[in-house]
């Protein structure tokens, strides 16, 4: 029998929700340093109890954890990340040079070979690299060196890279979403990096079409079509199927197109949900009501699941890096809210139910299939 | 030994009791007490002060003697009752925040 973990950031702790494959019944952890923030944890694909956490304090600054049990225990690894070189400067919100300054990680990514090895994205926007299991950190400052980068300017939850994918097929390709800088790819381990935005129109820029400057919220990828991304921007829901060199529009006929997370089915890889929010003023669903769109045309026509999610009162958000999915036959799909409920649905988002329910508010939701 | 006093937090993050105790070699100042505390306690380093500009978190405050000790030079002599031992320093958090 599988086992499903799923590991939870919030803005007041980790924790650590398992289940069988059943999936009915749902044991939560205490929390892992209570009152800390925990931007986001990931376990390493190819040794599931190794699981990197990133642990921040607005006193302490940033942490970081790993765990070798399966999230039981923790050991503190290295939190120096150092920009390579003169850092410079970017582009502050109003037009001015800032420096850049480090603030946290927003994002890990483990590699796919090697449990040692594993990429973190930051605020300021940067990407960094681990090969020992956390305890130094590198910074591939090629991203940051772009030629664009000084034009990169925060977004309001200030510049950071929060999506880090690497192609299955080609652990040389990266791909980066960067707030709001826009996307980048890689094609040779991080030494040289491209914006891929062509087919983004961003109506607030001054340049809509700009090459860099874009809001982009998140980007997923199915692993059986590493080519194939969908994007949730801050407005605008999009897809390449050529990795990246130009984007489609499949908002479609989602209610309203803003939003942060999307995410697609493990087996079905033109499935793919979002959670529609009202609008970039007032983060929480339309109407009081939460919905999950789906889409199984991998874009253009949606349609709501609604059933076991609130359908009235109802004014949570749910954040960028907070939905994930299983790998059961039965695909399970996770999101976590900042009311502090983590919903789940066994049957491919036609129902849901709220697995824990009065977390903090919850940041960042990770799936293991054990 | 300096006796140090740290924030809720920070005794979780070292895994550490309410007060612990370490060896300063050299005079007493705020920078080799630190220096020392992070000797020891690996996990600390960064979150007291600032991995680059090696300052003072701007939440954190550093009390002794009832002195608020916070803005004195990192390399001036502690107070006498501090490098014998007798009164702790004191690493505290600010009341802030809220917002979350």
């Amino acid at each position: 029998m599988s086992e499903v973990r799923v590991l939870v950031g919030t803005r007041k702790g980790a924790f650590v929700l398992t289940s069988d494959g059943k999936r009915q019944h749902w044991k939560v952890s205490a929390p892992h340093f209570g009152g800390w923030e925990f931007y986001h944890l990931k376990g390493s694909p190819v040794d599931p109890n190794r699981i990197y956490a990133s642990q921040s304090s607005a006193w302490f600054g940033q942490t970081m954890q790993r765990s070798n049990d399966g999230g039981k225990t923790w050991e503190t690894v290295g939190n120096k990340f150092l920009y390579d070189g003169i850092p410079g400067t970017h582009q502050w919100y109003d037009g001015t040079p800032h420096p850049w300054e480090f603030k946290r990680v927003w994002h890990l990514e483990p590699s796919l070979t090697d449990p040692e090895t594993v990429y973190a994205g930051v605020e300021d926007a940067a990407l960094f690299k681990s090969i020992d299991g956390g305890a130094t950190w590198t910074e591939l400052s090629a991203l940051r060196g772009h030629s664009t980068g000084s034009q990169w300017a925060p977004g309001a939850g200030g510049l950071c890279l929060h999506t880090i994918l690497i192609d299955p097929s080609d652990h040389q390709r990266l791909y980066v979403a960067i707030s709001s800088a826009g996307a980048f790819r890689s094609d040779d381990g991080g030494a040289g990096w491209k914006p891929i935005t062509k087919g983004l129109h961003s109506k607030y820029l001054p340049v809509p079409d700009a090459e860099v400057g874009h809001c982009v919220h998140r980007i997923a990828m199915h692993p059986s079509r590493p080519q194939t991304l969908f994007m949730q921007k801050h407005w605008d829901v999009m897809r390449t199927d050529d990795s990246g060199e130009s984007w489609q529009k499949i908002s479609g006929n989602l209610p309203t197109d803003f939003g942060f997370a999307i995410d697609v089915h493990a087996h079905e890889p033109e499935t793919v949900f979002v959670v529609p929010i009202k609008n970039d003023s007032e983060h929480y669903p339309l109407d009081g009501k939460l919905q999950v769109f789906r889409s199984r045309s991998g874009g253009h026509e949606w349609e709501p699941l609604t059933k076991g999610l609130p359908q009235q009162d109802c004014y949570v958000n749910v954040l960028r890096e907070a939905m994930d999915v299983d790998t059961l036959d039965s695909c399970g799909i996770y999101f976590g809210t900042t009311g502090g409920q983590v919903y789940a649905s066994t049957d491919g988002g036609d129902s849901w139910t709220a697995i824990v329910r009065d977390l903090p508010p919850v940041v960042s939701v990770e799936v293991q299939t054990i | 030994m300096v006796r140090v006093e740290l924030p809720y937090h920070l005794r979780q993050l070292a895994r550490v009791d309410k007060e612990i105790a370490v060896d300063v070699p050299g005079e007493v100042t705020i920078a080799s007490v630190l220096d020392a505390l992070e000797a020891r306690f690996p996990m600390l380093q960064g979150t007291i002060r600032d991995h680059v500009t090696g300052e003072r978190r701007p939440l954190l405050r550093f009390f002794a003697c009832e002195e608020d000790l916070s803005f004195a030079p990192p390399t001036a002599p502690l107070p006498d009752a501090v490098a014998r031992g007798v009164e702790p320093l004191i690493i505290l958090g600010a009341i802030a925040g809220g917002s979350r």
